[in-house]
């Protein structure tokens, strides 16, 4: 025991005191905040740009009905005529708009045109069209003689409670937040067993190369020593999640401040509330915002958080095991690329699979892939959020158990064959002989 | 309970090939003992054994008079052929943890580890990295994580492979102390002539068999085959060869003489003792030069695995 420990140590320490790690560490994160804030920045850019649009309203009925915004401004040049029009938009406007004389108003709605400079973005077209659409609309209601108010009075919204059996209430930006919450989860675990199962590998592969393996092994055992090295990378790879989570939280709050954008409510703000205020909440308004904290508050946290944590060790302990053995087994990392391959693939199908999970969280692809415990730590993980009945869970976790044993017992063996092998590139008819000896 | 290391009939096999067949050896307690063998005899497999790297198929070892545990560990010290350090890791940090390994407390492997930092001149390499290290410094620093527990069984092997020739003397030095301390050793070498200096008892593995143990006089007196060299004075070369092959069988020396002399090897035939050649000899010639041929490890060596 106090070997492993010791074991355990010495990787932790080489691991965290490199300095690819420390760069990794800080780095990361700024980097993936300064190109959050740099899409944002560009974003705001963009939609700040004015852009003018030209209008020639030949049938005289729709002056009124284009109303500056911030973003996009009108200029009626009815007066000059087309020609004109055009030319003059070519050399300073966005864009050219020619409503013609028309009279049937349904006939004027097939027949206006926009003419641009460049392909017209969306957004403007989508604008335009809709205002087009309202004023045309108000148009007809008024030919047709019919009261405003009237239509206002039909005019309705339906929002649908959507509630299941054991009183648990979803909603649309429930579900949203669920498949947000759960594909993250599902691609931590999934970052995480590559990025440290390679680690693991690397420094198998390092003392093989340096010769030290025979050394070592001459004091402790060899699974001692696999076990140890998968366990010291596990303690520094949570040490560096935890880093990345304090740093990118700092960060991306002192962004949005320096933005002055609004910050999504958190669960501390729900907390300071007082329960008339909830409650006052609930009652009054139904707000987007509100409706997310409420989500929040109802996801299974606990739940959430305690299956994290146990898939993610289950699911990096059995992917770890196999890429010690596959360090053990081959000399070099560039020997390594044949047997990668097999071990990547089950994890890339777990987010593919994922994606139709959070869609269908309880389809039958989304209960086998959450059973089969190659896939299980990701793909279980995105169904959480949605709620799993328990046996599920249950079978899940220990087939996970399982595997994750018997993938131990099978790297472990490999492994000790493996480390004081050198010089040839072994097949795998040669790594299942090993298992043998 | 004279010897410190029992190998009782081991057996080790991967797959369908046998590394070791049957093999016992015997390592009294306060000697040098040489493991040789031709490069693929099972040597290697046999110091794995023997430091429980892997484990026989069938047989005992015993660590003074004990059946081999994993607890015995911290009682050997080896020092492979295939060696190596952290590179990136700092002299006295790897050297304190790979003492820690072999069971020893901080505070005593600081204290040990300056001892023989001290005495090999080195304290100053505390704090370098390994990779900082030439590869015969880093050599030295294996040497000392190699003897510093003070283990009852050494297994050196190689040891002086990337030395230079004055670190490769203190080397030794280090070894026959050690030995003269207490510490038996096995000693895995191809050069025969350090076998030669320092091994007080052989073995000799060839193709997974042991074909040859004993104490180094006795297996030499073994090998003895009564011949002698010897240097004579005469006028008439070949009349004196002709008179002396009527009587022995002869080869010529391959040795090279600082005087006119003329260098014979000459064979006993049974029966006759050294007495009867002097005396035939000084009959015939002036005697420059007598004396027995001892086969050196090397002509053993290289007899055994030719008959084997």
């Amino acid at each position: 025991m106090g070997k492993l420990k010791l074991i355990i140590k010495r990787e932790f320490l080489a691991k965290v005191k490199n300095k690819s790690f420390i760069i990794m560490t800080i780095l990361s994160p700024l980097m993936a905040v300064g190109l959050l804030s740099l899409i944002i920045f560009l974003n705001e850019k963009n939609s700040e740009e004015i852009r003018t649009v030209a209008f020639v309203d030949e049938s005289q009925q729709f002056s009124d009905a284009f109303i500056d915004s911030d973003v996009l401004k009108y200029i009626d040049l009815t007066s000059i005529g087309i020609e004109e029009a055009r030319e003059k938009t070519k050399e300073f406007y966005y864009g050219l708009l020619v409503i013609p004389k028309s009279d049937s108003l349904s006939q004027l709605s097939k027949s206006i045109t926009f003419y641009s400079n460049d392909t017209p973005s969306i957004d403007v077209l989508s604008n335009i069209e809709s205002k087009l659409e309202k004023k045309i609309r108000n148009l007809k209601i008024e030919q047709l003689q019919i009261d405003v108010d009237k239509i206002k009075a039909i005019e309705t919204t339906v929002a649908i409670a959507a509630e299941n059996f054991s009183g648990e209430k979803s909603s649309k930006i429930g579900s949203m937040l669920r498949m947000v919450v759960g594909g993250g989860f599902g691609y931590l675990i999934f970052m995480f067993i590559i990025i440290y199962g390679t680690s693991v590998m690397r420094s198998v592969i390092e003392e093989k190369t340096s010769r030290i393996i025979e050394v070592i092994i001459s004091s402790v055992k060899p699974f001692q020593l696999m076990l140890g090295k998968i366990i010291g990378n596990a303690m520094a790879g949570i040490l560096q999640f935890i880093i990345w989570a304090i740093l990118a939280g700092l960060i991306l709050y002192s962004v949005t401040l320096f933005l002055g954008m609004e910050t999504v409510g958190s669960s501390s703000a729900i907390g300071q509330m007082s329960p008339e205020m909830v409650q006052q909440m609930q009652k009054s308004s139904n707000s987007d915002l509100q409706v997310l904290l409420l989500e929040i508050k109802n996801l299974p946290i606990m739940t959430l958080f305690f299956s994290f944590i146990f898939y993610f060790l289950g699911g990096y302990l059995i992917y770890s095991s196999i890429y010690a053995a596959i360090g053990a087994a081959v000399d070099s990392e560039t020997d390594t690329q044949q047997f990668m391959m097999p071990v990547l693939m089950p994890l890339v199908i777990a987010i593919y699979v994922g994606f139709s999970v959070i869609e269908n969280p309880h389809g039958p692809i989304a209960l086998g892939f959450s059973l089969f415990p190659l896939t299980s730590p990701i793909v279980m993980l995105m169904r959480i959020p949605f709620g799993v009945p328990w046996w599920q869970i249950v079978v899940s976790m220990s087939l996970l158990i399982i595997t994750f044993i018997g993938m131990v017992w099978f790297a472990a063996k490999i492994y000790r064959v493996g480390i004081l092998m050198y010089g040839k590139k072994p097949t795998y008819k040669e790594i299942y002989k090993w298992l043998k000896y | 309970m004279n010897n410190v290391l029992r190998v009782e009939n081991v057996c080790k096999n991967y797959g369908s090939f046998t590394a070791l067949n049957n093999v016992s050896i015997s390592v009294p307690k306060g000697s040098i003992f040489g493991l040789l063998g031709p490069n693929g005899a099972g040597k290697t497999s046999l110091i794995r054994i023997i430091n429980q790297i892997t484990l026989p198929d069938s047989g005992t070892v015993y660590l003074d008079g004990e059946i081999l545990q994993p607890q015995h560990i911290q009682y050997i010290g080896y020092l492979p052929e295939e060696r190596g350090l952290y590179k990136s890791m700092k002299v006295g940090e790897q050297a304190l943890y790979l003492a820690q390994l072999k069971g020893m407390s901080k505070e005593e492997a600081k204290k040990k580890l300056k001892y023989w930092f001290e005495k090999f001149e080195i304290t100053d390499w505390w704090n370098k990295k390994i990779q900082e290290l030439s590869k015969g410094m880093a050599q030295k620093v294996q040497f000392i994580v190699t003897v510093m527990h003070s283990p009852k069984l050494l297994i050196f092997d190689e040891p002086f492979s990337g030395f230079d020739p004055i670190n490769a003397n203190l080397i030794k030095d280090e070894i026959l102390n050690l030995r003269n301390e207490g510490s038996s050793i096995i000693f895995s070498t191809h050069r025969m002539e350090s076998v030669e200096e320092m091994c007080d008892y052989i073995a000799l593995i060839n193709k997974s068999n042991k074909i040859l143990d004993g104490k180094l006089k006795d297996i030499k007196q073994k090998f003895k085959t009564n011949q002698f060299e010897v240097g004579l004075l005469s006028s008439d070369k070949d009349l004196l060869l002709n008179q002396i092959e009527e009587h022995f069988t002869v080869e010529k020396s391959k040795a090279i003489s600082f005087n006119e002399d003329f260098r014979l090897l000459i064979s006993l035939k049974n029966g006759e003792t050294s007495k009867d050649l002097i005396k035939f000899l000084n009959n015939k010639a002036q005697i420059t030069h007598f004396t027995e041929v001892i086969p050196s490890v090397n002509d053993i060596f290289l007899k055994s695995v030719a008959d084997n």
